[in-house]
């Protein structure tokens, strides 16, 4: 059984929402009730393999314990760089520690899930640090870490935004309204995944052997459209479910392939994942850069953030080549992007007339489906089949 | 404060169009992305001493000078 995919897990999660729904409309606090059905279905989930289960539960752990002392030393030692540093990798080791199982002999914290559970920790310990979040209570960090779901695979919430719904019963009304908004979710969510997603895997399945460039180009618009009715269907059953518990998770995708340039799309595209690297990564190294002048002009700084920012976004899909390029691929587009609207008299003369956002647009797909491209594997796999 | 502010985000939205306008939408309008939003708060809090981190507001708080002002009238 895995989420979102099975007809089990399905029926699980019908069984899980009438109470929820049955608590919702009486205005009862679905506080204790979150936390319980998100620990349930963990455990149906992963109860058929009992590493991944110790591992979850062992990083969960951890992580109490990391966000707790943390809160606890920043009280006593206020903003202190060494300690939020070390915080901070004590946070991060557990998935450093799964991602480099590639490369060592031994796998630790393998289960599923730790890449969007790892934000979520991290998230706590920056804004602790910031000063922004003074407390958090175990009942709500864990329905939080834990909240199932989009425990999977996002979407990314933020620990105050989460709280903030999960701490307040809804009126009838309000329930109901969000509710229904849910379940309109889940079903255009089910639609997405099972029969967009699919049709058009069958496309990727039928030009992935072919290496002619109508063929090559054929399987990254398949792939790319594949990717995005799949992603997006998983984001949109995610996020419904979750309105049946209260919580309003945040949107992840918003008709990516309307972008005009490549800053739009990464404002569109698995939205939760990059605004929280342009929040935590992205704005931070670039008021460090600002503020210690580490390059002479704002706009070279910018475009070192930008692919500093997406190679690190690459190595957060795994540590693979492919997934290296397309960070860099990305990191680089949008340094270019940037600097060209910045510099460009064209770009400023034109940027608002007809013509030049439907070139700019189409351009745009290009460039993304050549990411998809990359990110799929087929790329290097054609580089180096030409040597 | 007001004038201050002004000059800031003239700087970083290089148009004087923020200087008529108040309640303009700066991200909207494209005056302002994630990067001049970086520059933004690195300014506020070497001017005013206030400090604002990225992800602690969200960004329609900030969206308008008029809304800046009254987040760092509540702030200062």
């Amino acid at each position: 059984m895995s989420f979102y995919t099975d007809f089990i897990f399905f029926l699980w999660l019908l069984i899980l929402l009438i109470p929820a729904f049955v608590l919702g409309i009486r205005e009862k606090s679905l506080r204790i009730y979150t936390a319980v059905s998100s620990l349930f279905i963990i455990w149906l989930v992963l109860r058929g393999d009992l590493r991944q289960l110790a591992f979850l539960a062992l990083f969960y752990v951890l992580q109490l314990h990391i966000v707790k002392i943390y809160l606890r030393l920043r009280r006593i030692y206020g903003r202190n760089a060494v300690i939020y540093g070390h915080f901070i990798l004590l946070s991060l080791l557990p998935l450093i520690l799964c991602k480099l199982s590639g490369i060592l002999p031994f796998h630790l914290f393998n289960f599923l899930g730790i890449s969007y559970l790892t934000f979520k920790g991290l998230q706590i310990i920056i804004e602790t640090y910031d000063g922004v979040i003074q407390e958090i209570d175990v009942l709500s960090f864990t329905s939080f870490l834990l909240f199932f779901p989009a425990i999977s695979s996002g979407p990314i919430d933020r620990s105050r935004r989460f709280g903030e719904d999960y701490n307040r019963t809804l009126s009838r009304t309000e329930y109901l309204e969000m509710a229904g908004r849910g379940l309109e979710k889940i079903l255009l969510g089910m639609v997405y995944k099972f029969v967009l997603a699919a049709l058009l895997h069958e496309g990727v399945d039928y030009f992935v052997s072919g290496s002619g460039w109508y063929e090559v180009a054929a399987y990254a618009y398949f792939y790319g459209f594949y990717m995005f009715f799949d992603f997006a269907g998983y984001s949109l059953m995610a996020i419904g479910t979750s309105y049946f518990f209260g919580i309003k998770t945040p949107e992840n995708f918003n008709k990516p392939f309307i972008s005009r340039d490549m800053k739009e799309f990464w404002d569109r595209w698995h939205i939760t994942l990059s605004h929280w690297f342009r929040d935590f990564i992205f704005s931070r190294f670039m008021m460090k850069s600002i503020r210690k002048k580490w390059f002479s002009t704002r706009l070279q700084g910018a475009a070192a953030g930008f692919i500093v920012n997406m190679l690190i976004m690459g190595m957060w899909h795994g540590i693979s080549l492919s997934y290296l390029c397309y960070g860099l691929y990305h990191g680089c587009l949008l340094a270019a992007t940037e600097v060209y609207q910045k510099k460009s008299k064209f770009y400023k003369k034109y940027k608002k007339s007809v013509w030049y956002q439907g070139v700019s647009w189409i351009i745009t797909l290009q460039l993304v489906m050549f990411g998809f491209l990359i990110f799929s594997g087929r790329f290097l796999e054609l580089v180096q089949g030409l040597q | 404060m007001q004038e201050k502010l002004i000059d800031i985000l003239e700087r970083i939205c290089e148009d004087e169009v923020v200087r008529e306008d108040l309640d303009l939408d700066l991200f909207e309008a494209g005056l302002l992305d994630s990067l001049g939003f970086t520059e933004l708060l690195v300014d506020i809090e070497d001017t005013f001493g206030i400090v604002i981190s990225p992800s602690e507001v969200e960004r329609e708080e900030m969206a308008t000078a008029n809304k800046i002002l009254a987040l760092l009238a509540e702030r200062g």
